[in-house]
């Protein structure tokens, strides 16, 4: 028999849902052979254990750090942490001096970097420059100009806006001419004598000892190089770092716009930012030499020195250099959470086993099964043989859940903890919630007296919208806490997605196309009592063979001589029926 | 045919038929009640019993010990039973750190309380006093992570409820909604600060979940009281009041439903989290969603749905509605 294009459509649906599924265990299983995933959800702190990280401040003997200066660093540790994936770190003070990071997994050296650095980024122009290792007291830096070392520095990109920039030349004319103070901050006057001296005997590897280069906002700074190959005297800070509005990653356009392999951090300037780094900008047009470059300085060291080809108005600057994927993104991280208020580093680093442990998870787990099982039941129970299709919608709800969890955990870094397996068993019940919404819907147009077949599809257009807005609902949610919430919240709006994207899922490619295909079937269709779809125990209207159900409100001695009325006038149909239900009462 | 689905036909028809709207001043006396107690009782109380993550509390370290080699959960219960010696009745987070000194956490104690504890635990793990630190430390979930979510949740509100008015094409059930779901949060953390519960993150994490769970039942009631209501004119022969009626007298069933199927899961992990496993996360989270739940399908039936007809009552149109002559029906409205 010629299949009608609802069952095509079903079953279409349902091919669908199997092709999705396989795409699912091909994504996990090539994360397992190329990307160093498994095939089981990573496990978050609670669960699985991981890394103690204790970092102490650095601060001059004798002064303290504030309560306040804590929490302002443990508020931005956490969202670089965040920002690295939704793993829960534990981020606490300890002490009251300490920060106390915790996070599952073994940290790699650019977590470890990412959580510790400073990351306090400055703007300074360049006053004077020349080669590192040229550090004899009396030599004035005369250099060979034909030796351009500076082409050691990494490539300054080509930036945007016409900011082209080449490797800065060391210009020995840029000798210092005694004058009286400084008048702007480019103005060599800020040289001193005594800075000179500085600056010639200067050894770029003592900037290793760590937090060792810091200079007051308003006064130059002497510093090297990221790679110590070239130093340099800058002026004082034209722009903070707090200043920056923004920042991500990218690749870098080269002038043409086609885009180049080299990773950059892009920045974005609040209002005042890009009014100063414009008034800088503007300035160091018109200098020559040395003096044209600026300097981006982070930690107290120069990452990049480019020079000024024409104004930048935008105030999106972008920073190129020595970066790779992951070094561009550590930074536009950290440099969008802002610098923490003091230095840290790292007094231990330890292993930590799990604070809840297998048995708590094992009995999450067997806590989901009997959710399932009990579930079923009463499925079973209010709806008789549709409880079948409550079971399996709920296995294959666990299936690709089971499978996105894994894989955004491979991809994404989602790690589950004790109270996210918690939200996938009572996911059960919201998931079960659909179907029950929608076999009501069918109930409700049976009663009506349609069809089975009319009942299901009326049943789901009604019954889709009510799924559909609910879900809509929880997902804003989902999305909302996500963004706007830190810590664990986030980790529960990520299992609530999830959820909520997987009962769409199972709802529209597999419930509703086994009803269609069910309600082709002669049991569901025609109305078995053990179907749960049976019009006369629903108390139809329509009872099929011009039977009607007793209308509800009018007194039964009406409903009696009614019905007597009815049988003296009935139609010859109508006869033959009765009579024909009639034998088969009597053949019973 | 079983009794429930003649109950549900019989709703269904309109020939059993609760006044859940009729009656409406009775449902508002018993929310506000439960509300007032709600808030009352806490603050008696003197507000909510934060768990360590909120509040920060003691740490102990005790190094230089050979437990470790027994195997975690051993190790771990000997720093339980030793801290309740000194705090009976304390949940310490134990763990083990760099493979073999034990770490402990409990809540804020007393400088003598500390000494006491550090005297426990140097005994149950035969090491000398000076192998047990003491420190305190802060919250993990600080106040920068309540700020945001307090914000999220703010803004969550404002974009539901924009959704709903535009969904249900009127601001009122909207409105009436979110004065539910307000009900239900009230009344499920109330639970929490009366009974003296602990608040852990997890608890949070429960309430959090409420919010969804309640909106989607009052979704459900609203669809259905939308349908009959659409239909309605000035003309019609129900009442206003009457079409809401019966649309909640009709998704009882579903409600019911509805309810029972997400209590079941929840139950079960409550069951599993409470009996097997004591306080912890699985328990609060899911005593939470539990009462969420119930208080939930509550106040969709008996709070949502007359305070919609409450907010629309007194339009004209609306006055109008049902005014006409009357056909002998049943007292619910439907007339089949």
């Amino acid at each position: 028999m010629a299949r009608s294009t609802a069952e095509r459509k079903a079953i279409r649906s349902l091919v669908w849902l199997l092709v999705i599924i396989v795409a699912l265990i091909a994504a996990n299983g090539a994360s397992v052979l190329f990307n160093n995933g498994q095939w089981t959800p990573k496990l978050a702190l609670d669960l699985e254990g991981g890394t103690q990280i204790i970092l102490s401040p650095q601060i001059a003997s004798g002064e303290e750090v504030t309560q306040e200066q804590l929490d302002q660093a443990v508020a931005i540790i956490r969202q670089r942490v965040d920002a690295s994936g939704v793993s829960e770190a534990e981020i606490n003070t300890q002490g009251g001096q300490n920060i106390v990071v915790a996070i599952p997994g073994e940290p790699d050296a650019e977590t470890l970097e990412r959580i510790q650095s400073s990351a306090k980024l400055e703007f300074r122009a360049v006053l004077t420059a020349d080669l590192a290792s040229n550090s004899i007291i009396g030599d004035e830096g005369a250099t060979d100009p034909g030796a351009e070392g500076a082409d050691g520095e990494g490539a300054d990109g080509e930036g945007t806006d016409g900011e082209a920039t080449d490797d800065p030349a060391t210009d020995p004319s840029a000798e210092p001419t005694p004058s009286a103070s400084p008048t702007d901050a480019s103005d060599l006057a800020w040289i001193t004598a005594e800075r000179q001296e500085l600056f010639d005997t200067f050894d770029c590897s003592s900037l290793d000892v760590v937090g060792a280069n810091v200079a007051p906002v308003d006064e130059p700074l002497v510093t090297c190089e990221q790679d110590s190959s070239i130093k340099y005297i800058l002026g004082p800070v034209e722009v903070a770092g707090e200043r920056i509005a923004d920042a991500r990653s990218g690749l870098i356009a080269s002038a043409t716009g086609v885009t180049t392999n080299e990773w950059g951090v892009f920045i974005e300037f609040d209002g005042d930012g890009t009014q100063q780094f414009r008034t800088v900008t503007e300035r160091l047009v018109s200098l020559v030499g040395v003096q044209n470059q600026f300097a981006i300085v982070l930690d107290g060291r120069v990452i990049s020195a480019p020079r000024t080809i024409s104004a930048i108005t935008d105030g999106r600057p972008q920073i190129s250099g020595n970066f790779t994927e992951e070094s561009a993104q550590v930074l536009a991280d950290q440099l969008k959470f802002g610098a923490l208020p003091i230095g840290f580093e790292v007094q231990s680093s330890e292993n930590i086993s799990a604070t809840l442990g297998v048995s708590q998870l094992q009995s999450g787990i067997i806590a989901g099964i009997i959710g399932i099982i009990l579930v079923a039941l009463y499925g079973f129970f209010q709806y008789r043989a549709l409880g079948g299709v409550v079971i399996a919608s709920l296995v294959v709800a666990a299936i690709v859940t089971y499978l996105i969890i894994t894989y955004l955990s491979n991809q994404q870094g989602y790690r589950l903890s004790l109270a996210g397996v918690a939200g996938l068993v009572i996911s059960i019940g919201v998931i079960a919630d659909s179907f029950i919404v929608y076999f009501e819907r069918i109930r409700d147009e049976l009663r009506d007296g349609r069809s089975v077949d009319g009942a299901v599809m009326a049943g789901w257009k009604r019954a889709f919208r009510t799924i559909l807005i609910s879900d809509v609902i929880n997902f804003i949610a989902a999305v909302v806490l996500f963004v706007l919430a830190v810590g664990n919240v986030r980790g529960f709006a990520f299992t609530l997605g999830i959820t909520t994207v997987v009962d769409l899922i199972i709802v529209i490619m597999f419930t509703h196309p086994m009803m269609v295909l069910l309600g082709r079937t002669s049991f569901f269709g025609g109305g078995h009592p053990l179907s749960g779809l049976d019009p006369k125990a629903l108390g139809a209207v329509y009872r099929g063979r011009a039977q009607f159900r007793a209308p509800v409100g009018v007194s039964t001695v009406k409903v009696a001589s009614s019905s007597r009325e009815a049988q003296r006038r009935q139609t010859i149909a109508e006869r033959k029926a009765a009579e024909a239900s009639g034998e088969r009462n009597n053949a019973k | 045919m079983s009794k429930f689905t003649r109950f549900g036909n019989d709703l269904y028809t309109g020939a059993r038929s609760f006044d859940f709207v009729g009656k409406r001043r009775i449902w508002y006396a018993v929310a506000a009640l439960f509300v007032i107690l709600a808030i009352g009782l806490t603050a008696l109380r003197g507000g909510f019993v934060f768990g360590i993550e909120f509040r920060g509390g003691s740490e102990f370290r005790v190094q230089g010990t050979t437990a470790v080699e027994e195997g975690t959960a051993a190790a771990t219960a000997i720093a339980i039973d030793a801290v309740n010696t000194v705090v009976a009745g304390s949940n310490p987070r134990v763990s083990i750190v760099g493979g073999d000194s034990v770490r402990v956490q409990t809540e804020q104690l007393t400088p003598a309380e500390t000494d006491e504890v550090r005297a426990a635990l140097a005994e149950a793990y035969s090491v000398s006093v000076s192998e047990v630190s003491s420190s305190f430390i802060g919250a993990t979930w600080g106040a920068d992570i309540t700020r945001q979510a307090i914000l999220a949740l703010v803004v969550f509100l404002a974009l539901a409820s924009l959704v709903m008015a535009l969904y249900f094409r009127t601001w009122k059930m909207a409105a009436a909604a979110i004065v539910a779901l307000f009900h239900d949060l009230i009344v499920t953390t109330g639970v929490y600060g009366v009974l003296g519960l602990e608040i852990t993150p997890a608890a949070v994490i429960g309430f959090l979940t409420i919010l969804g769970y309640s909106l989607y039942d009052t979704v459900v009631v609203f669809d259905k009281v939308r349908e009959n209501t659409s239909e309605d004119g000035v003309e019609s022969r129900r009442t206003f009041a009457q079409s809401v009626n019966l649309a909640v007298n009709q998704t009882l069933v579903r409600s019911i439903n509805t309810s029972v199927v997400a209590v079941l899961p929840t139950a079960a992990i409550l069951f599993i989290g409470s009996l097997l496993l004591g306080a912890g996360t699985l328990r609060d989270i899911a005593l939470a969603l539990f009462i969420g739940t119930l208080v939930g399908t509550y106040s969709s039936i008996f709070l949502a749905a007359p305070l919609y007809v409450h907010l629309r009552e007194n339009e004209p149109e609306v006055k109008k509605q049902g005014m006409r002559p009357r056909v002998v029906r049943t007292e619910s409205g439907a007339v089949r």
